[in-house]
């Protein structure tokens, strides 16, 4: 029981929107699409929908062939990154009008609104018209009407990305809550890798119209299968360097790094290293740690963290660490490496299998 | 560039403001150092975007007096100000190459070729959009469209200050990061006044040296990102700038020490709470919350993986907090013990930090 996207791709004259893609989306399960923008996440959406066909492959929901049937004929609801509600309609009237329009009668309609609006905390606010609420609120109304007619598929493209900052933290708390009880599938697009992170769940990275992987979120971030998907998958960007690997050390031009774990069994040879910027602080904390020194370009502490920006053989480079370390731009800063949670890849991209 | 002081200014868009929440700007009163770097930070409908009007002229304020370098230009019109924007979506001439986009606003003042081109040129490399120049506009990346937006609001050297409305809002998370680094490095390099309005609190953080966060059209604190992290006082400010934000906790003071459902908590500044009045609460950040041996015994609720760090909830008497755990750390499952850091402890009454 899932949808099924069976070697769907999607050309536009020309351009190739969507390369061949194959994903099996569980029930019940909740999965994020995080790519950046223009990555095709939108595209993808709109053929899991039915808003748009493929122009090759099918796609299958519960075993049945459901490509080209159009949206109004599926069971699925969309939230968009810009709240839509109607602005005639107070709060409740637009949360019911989904089950009106499927022809639901007064109290049936009552206890499911009722029901909604207590889990998105709008009860509140029923008899208020949009123009009324705040982005939150009008976002959690569209949200809401997605919710309300317990569709198979919700989809949502980005619904958080309009919001201020700390709304957006409240409701990314809030969202599994409101999807965790049904077994329909949620499908979200986000630019955000924290996001996708919080969320839990499987993930698609996206790049140029590519799933580079699909999986299991902490498992992509923790063991990416390439070099695309790390970077998508990294916020701040993972640094990297190209390497050659001699025994058990690793040479960036001069400078000389250990190497630990399952990657002192790789080859000799040259490799591409990843290294988040977590795992680069000013202070020396685990036994794993090697020393660099990199030029500082710029150093930004916002009071709890400190983020290091420096030059390192040509690369800029990032260190992100809690507390106040704050360099002069010029300077050479002392930084400690943890080399137990780096990355390596092979020259095609590939992460090495084994290598950690 | 020039020294920007805000004198008693209030603003209203109503004919005849009689009660308080009749004004989108209440009293306030602000002096920005030439060469600055200033935030205004707060969520939606704060009053920041109506303070950047006041100061480009798009709006005359009701009330007050505003000055550049002590000269009044309350009545003086946006033109005249010298100032220059940059906006939340790019404005980008799209038929021209980035140099004569870069180039508009100078020749705009009739500025010579040969100075337009040194500036144009000097930018460029700033931004590293050199081996651009001579591409059309249109064919930019959203990303790069933006650092035009840039380019131009740093090209003239003669402006007053340099405001920012949200630059970055629209950019992907990963080229964030990219931009917002070049901006500050851009500001350590020309010492430019520059001012940087958003809902972001990594922006505003990361950007200035000095912070004015805003509620309700209110200032509710000015500080250094450090002193508003380590000692915000108020707790809209410790709840809006931190992620998650500040653990506001009811409290009582017995005989100048703290305690927080029966349990003795070290703070810095509960042996100056006197009185009765007032509702007292403590606000501790989740980064200053950490497993013990012996403490406030505790329950973990829920841990959620943000890869770097790992937001925890505990519960204790009914009272939810988080803590922030770094990656390196491990989380006892059910049953543990947490302590406050007392000198990252604070107790407030009515919001506002005990002194």
């Amino acid at each position: 029981m899932s949808l099924e996207l069976n070697k769907v791709t999607k050309r536009v004259g020309a351009e190739v929107h969507i390369h061949e893609t194959s994903l099996i989306l569980e029930e019940g399960s909740f999965n994020t699409l995080l790519g950046p923008t223009l990555s095709g996440k939108t595209t993808m959406m709109q053929l899991m929908a039915g808003l748009d066909r493929p122009t090759s492959g099918e796609i299958r929901f519960r075993g049945q062939d459901v490509t080209g049937v159009p949206v109004q004929k599926r069971n699925i609801s969309m939230v968009y990154q810009q709240f839509i509600n109607y602005p005639n309609f107070n709060v409740y009237d637009n949360i019911a009008s989904p089950l009106r329009v499927a022809g639901m009668t007064g109290r049936e309609i009552d206890e499911r609104v009722m029901r909604v609006a207590e889990l998105l905390r709008l009860k509140p606010m029923l008899k208020r018209r949009p123009s009324e609420l705040s982005g939150g609120q009008q976002q959690r109304t569209a949200i809401a009407r997605a919710l309300v007619k317990d569709s198979d598929i919700i989809l949502l493209d980005e619904p958080l990305a309009n919001l201020d900052y700390k709304l957006r933290e409240e409701l990314r708390d809030e969202l599994p809550r409101f999807f965790a009880e049904r077994t329909r599938i949620v499908v979200y697009a986000t630019t955000e890798p924290t996001e996708a992170l919080l969320f839990r769940g499987n993930t698609a990275t996206l790049h140029a119209g590519r799933v580079t992987q699909f999986g299991e979120t902490g498992e992509i971030y923790h063991r990416p299968a390439d070099l695309i998907t790390a970077r998508v998958s990294s916020d701040p960007p993972i640094n990297t360097a190209q390497v050659s690997k001699h025994g058990n050390e690793v040479h960036i031009g001069q400078i000389r790094l250990p190497v630990y774990g399952g990657a002192r069994n790789l080859p000799d040879g040259s490799y591409i290293i990843g290294i988040r910027p977590h795992h680069i602080t000013p202070l020396a904390r685990n036994a794993g740690a090697a020393t660099i020194e990199g030029k500082v370009l710029i150093a930004e502490l916002s009071g709890s963290e400190s983020a290091i920006h420096f030059d390192l053989n040509g690369e800029t480079w990032v260190s992100q660490s809690p507390g106040i370390h704050p360099f002069e731009v010029g300077s050479i800063a002392t930084l400690y490496v943890d080399m137990n949670h780096t990355l390596y890849f092979d020259l095609d991209d590939r992460r090495v299998e084994g290598s950690e | 560039m020039a020294n920007i002081v805000l004198r008693d200014i209030r603003h209203s868009y109503l004919p005849n403001p009689t009660r308080n929440e009749d004004w989108a700007l209440k009293r306030l009163t602000i002096d920005w150092a030439d060469g600055g770097a200033y935030a205004l930070l707060g969520p939606s409908g704060c009053g920041k975007t109506t303070l950047l009007n006041l100061i480009s002229g798009l709006l005359k304020p009701t009330e007050g007096r505003i000055f550049f370098d002590g000269r009044d230009i309350t009545d003086t019109s946006p033109e005249a100000r010298n100032i220059a924007q940059v906006f939340q979506f790019p404005v980008v001439y799209d038929t021209m190459t980035v140099y004569d986009n870069l180039a508009f606003p100078l020749r705009n003042r009739g500025i010579d070729k040969q100075q337009v081109d040194e500036r144009v040129r000097e930018v460029a490399a700033m931004l590293e959009l050199e081996t651009t120049l001579d591409e059309r506009a249109s064919g930019l990346t959203a990303d790069g469209k933006q650092k035009i937006s840039l380019g131009r609001g740093l090209v003239r050297s003669d402006v007053n200050v340099i405001m920012f409305d949200e630059p970055l809002t629209v950019i992907d998370p990963h080229l964030k990061w990219v931009l917002r680094s070049k901006l500050k490095e851009l500001h350590q390099r020309t010492r430019r006044t520059m001012i940087y309005v958003t809902h972001d609190q990594t922006e505003a953080l990361t950007f200035a040296d000095q912070v004015v966060v805003m509620n309700n059209g209110e200032i509710v604190q000015t500080g250094t990102p450090i002193e508003l992290f380590e000692r915000p006082s108020h707790t809209f400010v410790g709840h809006f700038i931190g992620s998650p934000g500040m653990n506001v906790l009811p409290c009582e003071v017995k005989g100048g020490k703290a305690l927080f459902a029966g349990q003795p908590v070290d703070s810095l500044n509960a042996s100056a709470c006197r009185g009765e009045d007032g509702k007292l609460e403590l606000g501790v950040r989740p980064e200053f919350v950490s497993f013990v041996e012996d403490g406030i015994p505790v329950r973990v609720v829920n841990v959620l993986d943000a890869g770097r760090y790992r937001i925890v909830e505990i519960d204790h008497a009914g009272h939810r907090i988080k803590m922030r755990i770094p990656e390196e750390l491990s989380i006892p499952e059910g049953a543990a013990h947490v302590r406050f850091a007392p000198d990252r402890t604070q107790i407030y009454r009515d919001g506002w930090v005990v002194t």
